[in-house]
């Protein structure tokens, strides 16, 4: 018995370092970061899902333009970006949406606990207001470029057009479209003449900023919407949907959807997306795209954002399916089209 | 060898402990676990949330602009649908199976069976999500003529997939339980296999295999990423079966990343963790005593 268990204790120890082994692996990321700041620079880059294709490409064209970066990118959401830089997780997030006062203002205020902490003591309220100004606490904010928000029908759907109160008829709580018919449109693939709309899950800024230019501050989307995960998704199921109606970037169509002209109000010109349209503001649904850092950025990272906003970064937003900024250098955070 | 036995003294102690540790962590690790969950919610349930609108209002509405709503009837619903139509298709196959590879089937196809069934519960559940997502999807739209193929008949056939393994490995064990005598005494009376099967065994099994359609429900409830994919993600009561509809288990997977932390909508995900967590205890509760009730017999 004695001699049994004692034989075990080598197969013990070994599974006692093999765990040891396992968790060293999985705390290895930490100790990675540490040491790259001798070999490879890494920059964590991580929010809106409508930007991750463009920032992932960015990220690629630039491991050429500079060797002794590497820029990992992320999805998850701009809000998610946005939180991962408050938590100080990120060097750059990405937002589809202006970062919210209450996200500034956390920002703000988990520096000064940091600072708290490194103190051992509490702030004094001058110092507190002081640590408020400064600059190196505030997110920076930087627009890289617009996305054109298209709205999507499958390729055989009949429909050209579609205007912002039809959109809101079909998308708002108190909207009462939901056949296919009541918007004048014969959907032959789709025989009960149901819309199914497609929309996003509630953490995606392009849910945040349809929900604010179609259906008016202050309103609430409808109940039932088929909420999708990533701006892909919407597009692709949208494609295998007769019945359905999405929303999504103009740069992720399809061969198997259609892009509609949108019209402001019944009546006017409908436009589709595209870069013109975008710049010359005829095109209703664009936003800008912003990055931000946490306070002035570090060398490396302004030299990225530099090459974003030249020419071959600009280039790479066009190739991606975006808009770049007008060639006048537009850093200002001024908004196309709406408001 | 008098020296491997002073060891042995010395090390015996550390491995029973070691050991006495491993069992009763299982129990430490529950408790743990609750506490944590429940410690987050709590401070919403206790003062704020309006349980008669938590339980019968259906509007989801966590995010709103102008008016905050917590009612997850609707999701609810959609977790019960879901359920309890993969019950209704996993449960006749899960049991049949059992019964099949308990009592008719040869020795050899046995284990190869033992092994697929087996194969079958180790496909991750994201790679399920894909098919139903990709694959069942335009099939459901095409063959039943929905409007739209991610709902509940979709999200309930990839659970019933997912929980058969569950079903037919427990169900198998409890007929395997009932004493060979029983199946003696029935042949001897002169019974047909079949007669044998739902005269003597089930009945005998019968707690044993509520028990395996139990788990079934409980592996069903507590699934996540595959019908968050394939129900469609839909707040609504549904209509009918090809309705797309959402879960408890789905709305916390895709809304948890980006509620602030502390926030209502934050603590209300982890009250639906609660619920949750209530709901599969109680289900895993019920095959629990199902299961000491055999032994009592």
């Amino acid at each position: 018995m004695f001699q049994k268990t004692f034989r075990k204790i080598p197969t013990l120890l070994t599974l006692v370092a093999l765990a040891a082994f396992i968790l060293q692996l999985g705390c290895g990321k930490k100790d990675e970061n540490a040491g790259a700041t001798t070999e490879k620079i890494s920059l964590q880059n991580q929010g809106s899902d409508t930007m991750v294709n463009l920032a992932q490409a960015w990220a690629e064209a630039y491991a050429e333009v500079d060797s002794a970066v590497s820029v990992e990118v992320s999805g998850g959401g701009s809000g998610t970006g946005i939180a991962a830089l408050i938590n100080g997780t990120v060097d750059v997030a990405n937002s589809s949406r202006k970062i919210e006062k209450a996200e500034k203002d956390s920002v703000v205020s988990r520096r000064i606990k940091d600072i708290e902490k490194k103190l051992g003591r509490n702030m004094e309220p001058n110092e507190r207001a002081q640590a408020r100004q400064d600059t190196a606490n505030k997110p920076q904010e930087y627009m890289v470029g617009y996305d054109a928000l298209a709205v999507f029908v499958h390729k055989d759907n009949p429909m050209e057009e579609i205007t912002y109160e039809q959109l809101a008829a079909i998308y708002s709580a108190e909207g009462k479209t939901t056949k296919w018919s009541e918007l004048g449109v014969k959907n032959a693939g789709c025989p009960n003449d149901e819309i199914i709309r497609i929309s996003r899950q509630n953490n995606s800024g392009t849910y945040h900023y349809f929900r604010e230019a179609i259906l008016g501050k202050g309103h609430d989307f409808k109940l039932g919407s088929v909420d999708m995960n990533g701006s892909k998704d919407v597009v692709e199921l949208v494609s295998k949907t007769p019945c359905a109606i999405g929303y999504s970037g103009m740069g992720y169509a399809t061969a198997g959807v259609k892009i509609l002209r949108v019209a402001k109000k019944a009546g006017d010109t409908a436009y589709a997306p595209s870069i013109e349209t975008t710049l010359n503001r005829t095109y209703p649904i664009a936003r800008p795209l912003y990055m931000y850092t946490l306070g002035e950025p570090n060398a490396h990272v302004k030299k990225y954002l530099d090459w974003i906003h030249a020419e071959a970064g600009q280039q790479i937003v066009k190739e991606s399916g975006y808009v770049p900024l007008p060639k006048d250098g537009a850093m200002s955070g001024e908004t196309p089209a709406q408001e | 060898m008098p020296n491997q036995r002073r060891l042995g003294t010395l090390t015996e102690p550390i491995i029973e402990g070691l050991i006495r540790f491993c069992g009763i962590s299982a129990i430490l690790f529950v408790i743990g676990i609750f506490f944590f969950v429940f410690r987050e919610g709590a401070d919403f349930l206790i003062h704020k949330l309006n349980l008669k609108e938590f339980f019968t209002s259906q509007e989801w509405y966590p995010d709103s602009p102008s008016n905050k709503r917590y009612g997850v009837l609707a999701l609810l619903a959609g977790t019960a649908s879901v359920t309890i139509l993969a019950m209704l298709i996993a449960v006749p196959f899960g049991l049949g199976a059992a019964i099949f590879i308990s009592e008719f089937c040869n020795r050899r196809f046995k284990e190869t069976f033992k092994i697929v069934i087996e194969l079958l519960a180790a496909i991750p559940s994201v790679v399920w999500g894909f098919i139903g997502l990709t694959v069942m999807n335009p099939l459901i739209i095409d063959l039943f003529g929905a409007p739209i193929g991610l709902n509940v008949l979709n999200g309930g056939i990839i659970l019933a997939l997912m929980s058969v393994p569950i079903i037919v490995s427990i169900g198998e064990d409890s007929l395997k339980a009932v004493p060979d005598s029983y199946r003696e005494a029935a042949l001897a009376l002169g019974v047909t296999k079949w007669q044998m099967v739902y005269r003597v065994l089930v009945p005998a099994a019968k707690n044993g295999l509520l028990a395996a359609a139990l788990l079934g429900v409980g592996r069903a409830v507590g699934e996540t990423i595959a019908v968050l994919m394939a129900t469609g993600h839909a707040v609504q009561i549904p209509d009918s079966f090809l309705d797309p509809v959402r879960t408890l288990t789905a709305t916390i997977a895709a809304e948890l990343g980006e509620a602030p932390v502390r926030s209502d909508h934050y603590q209300v995900l982890f009250i639906i963790g609660i619920l949750l967590f209530s709901i599969t205890f109680m289900v895993n509760l019920i095959a629990d005593l199902a299961v000491k009730g055999i032994r009592k017999k």
